[in-house]
């Protein structure tokens, strides 16, 4: 089941470039939470705090408090415990070129030194599933690399990946914006299924995709959150001044 | 289109039409020219081994040591296996500490001076000539150990494939891409995990390549073990004595006075030549079946 994000006080710097400036918000559990804003404002950033991904950078630095569940996740887990918790899809898919369907979707388990075959290969079925990407590849889950699926059914297989750990929240850094139509309603849809068991935080440019996906939506400029509100109000009655600028185009 | 008028007129555009397709064909057979150039010496010296070493080559030449002078007959067995147990010991040595030399540049020690260190100093072991590797390896080991050795062979053959391998290793996981990485940390996966079973998984094929690099040079290596094989008329398996090494082995017959141990010569060199061949399809074989290929 998913859980509860709280972030607090959060900056975050890339050398002396302070991209997050006094981020505080909660994400609720089990919804699907969209970040819109320019490119450069902040919500990738903000997205790889919640993960401890901002800290693998050499420049990278974080201060602040987030809360996932019950974790203070800075204070109290160490980032490798964090990172199997919170599963991260990014916006290129990247599965693993050497490896198989099969290995790809099991290697979260297996690097972690799980060998249980019949319980691997229950997993990945059931990621797979869940994914929406079982039937297409259940013929060469060992045959094929994962690297020789389409682009669409890569960015799934990366999915099936991060689902195969049993994550609590899964952070998605613009999951379809390198992918077709078809493939980004196919996406879209298995956010829509997910949310039901995982919290969800979804970065896009695309914001009919965050009008569709998402019950909360937070609004980035310039390293700081102008507004976090419920989808509908953001983009039918939003508070912020700049809020509207952006959602009716006037600028970004 | 409304360019349409921009466009040349058509005599223009043939003459050019004309000068691209010759400026195209000119370009093929550049290429075509270069790739037979880069192949010519390589089929030369195999046929010309060949006809000077094939008609040398029988059973005995693989199972018989060599004859004293004057009898003829008699083969080059125990060279074989003795560059055999040396590139093992040379292998065994330089391959581990190459790669994991080359781990350390890549991926901890980015930007650190004792990786700047290593980076120079393999470098500059790379250039380091044959034979003072033969001398250093000589004073080292042969000197206290008061004699000639297998062992002394294989440790110098060994140092010399380290800078190989570990520059090659250093540049094929730098040339992994960070997202790939990334997946990998993204998943919860301890970075040495991630380095040994995903970057260095993905750059395989390329590590492979610098072993077999490394290895095929030192395979034909003479000088540095004059001082430190030495050599051997007879069988001997022992690290601890001077053992026969096909190179070696060419290079006394070669320049002996007799005709016969010239045949023999002409024959080893072909021997060690197409063992490397071998030997190198061999390793490429077995490691690319674990790989599966990925069509982007």
């Amino acid at each position: 089941m998913g859980v509860e994000i709280e972030v607090s006080d959060l900056n975050a710097w890339y050398g002396t470039n302070h991209t997050l400036q006094n981020i505080s918000l909660r994400i609720p559990a089990n919804h699907a939470t969209a970040l819109i804003g320019p490119s450069g404002c902040g919500k990738s950033t903000f997205v790889r705090c919640l993960n401890r991904m901002h800290e693998t950078n050499p420049i990278g630095r974080v201060t602040g408090t987030v809360r996932v569940g019950p974790t203070d996740i800075y204070a109290q887990a160490s980032p490798v415990e964090i990172r199997r918790r919170i599963g991260m899809v990014f916006q290129r898919p990247n599965p693993f070129p050497t490896m198989s369907i099969y290995d790809n979707v099991a290697s979260g388990l297996r690097l972690n030194g799980f060998r249980n075959r019949k319980v691997l290969d229950e997993v990945v079925e059931r990621s797979l599933e869940q994914a929406a990407l079982w039937d297409e590849v259940k013929n060469d889950l060992k045959k094929k690399s994962g690297a020789s699926l389409s682009g669409g059914q890569q960015q799934r297989l990366c999915i099936a990946r991060a689902l195969a750990v049993d994550p609590e929240v899964m952070l998605m850094d613009e999951p379809a914006s390198a992918l077709d139509p078809v493939s980004t309603a196919k996406i879209e849809d298995l956010i829509f299924q997910l949310k039901s068991q995982y919290t969800i935080v979804i970065v896009t440019h695309n914001m009919q995709q965050a009008a569709r996906v998402a019950e909360n939506t937070g609004f980035f400029l310039n390293g700081k959150l102008v507004e976090f509100d419920a989808t509908h109000k953001i983009f039918t009655n939003p508070t912020d001044k700049r809020t509207e600028d952006y959602i009716t185009g006037r600028f970004g | 289109m409304a360019s349409t008028t921009a466009m040349p007129p058509l005599r223009a555009r043939a003459s050019n039409r004309f000068l691209r397709v010759v400026v195209n064909h000119l370009a093929t057979a550049a290429a075509v020219g270069s790739t037979i150039l880069v192949m010519a010496p390589l089929i030369a010296i195999f046929a010309y081994l060949l006809f000077k070493g094939a008609s040398s080559l029988n059973l005995a030449f693989f199972t018989q040591v060599p004859k004293p002078v004057g009898e003829t007959g008699g083969g080059m067995a125990n060279s074989i296996l003795g560059s055999g147990i040396l590139l093992a010991v040379a292998s065994l040595m330089g391959v581990p500490i190459g790669i994991a030399g080359g781990i350390y540049i890549a991926e901890f020690g980015r930007n650190k001076r004792l990786a700047n260190m290593v980076r120079f100093t393999a470098d500059v072991l790379n250039g380091v000539p044959s034979i003072v590797m033969g001398i250093a390896i000589y004073t080292l080991i042969v000197v206290p150990q008061k004699h000639f050795s297998a062992l002394a062979g294989g440790v110098a053959l060994g140092i010399m494939m380290i800078p190989t391998i570990t520059r090659t290793t250093e540049e094929m996981l730098l040339m992994v891409p960070l997202n790939v990485r990334e997946a990998a940390l993204g998943l919860g996966v301890p970075n040495w995990r991630s380095v040994l079973s995903i970057t260095l998984r993905t750059a395989s094929p390329g590590v492979i390549t610098g072993c077999m690099l490394a290895f095929a040079r030192v395979a034909g290596e003479t000088a540095p073990l004059l001082f430190t094989a030495f050599g051997n008329q007879f069988w001997s398996t022992s690290l601890n004595e001077p053992i026969a090494a096909l190179p070696l082995q060419i290079f006394v017959y070669a320049l002996s006075p007799y005709d016969e141990w010239h045949r023999l010569a002409w024959a080893g060199a072909l021997v060690l030549i197409v063992l490397i061949v071998v030997s190198v399809a061999l390793v490429r074989y077995v490691a690319g079946r674990g790989v599966l290929k990925g069509v982007s």
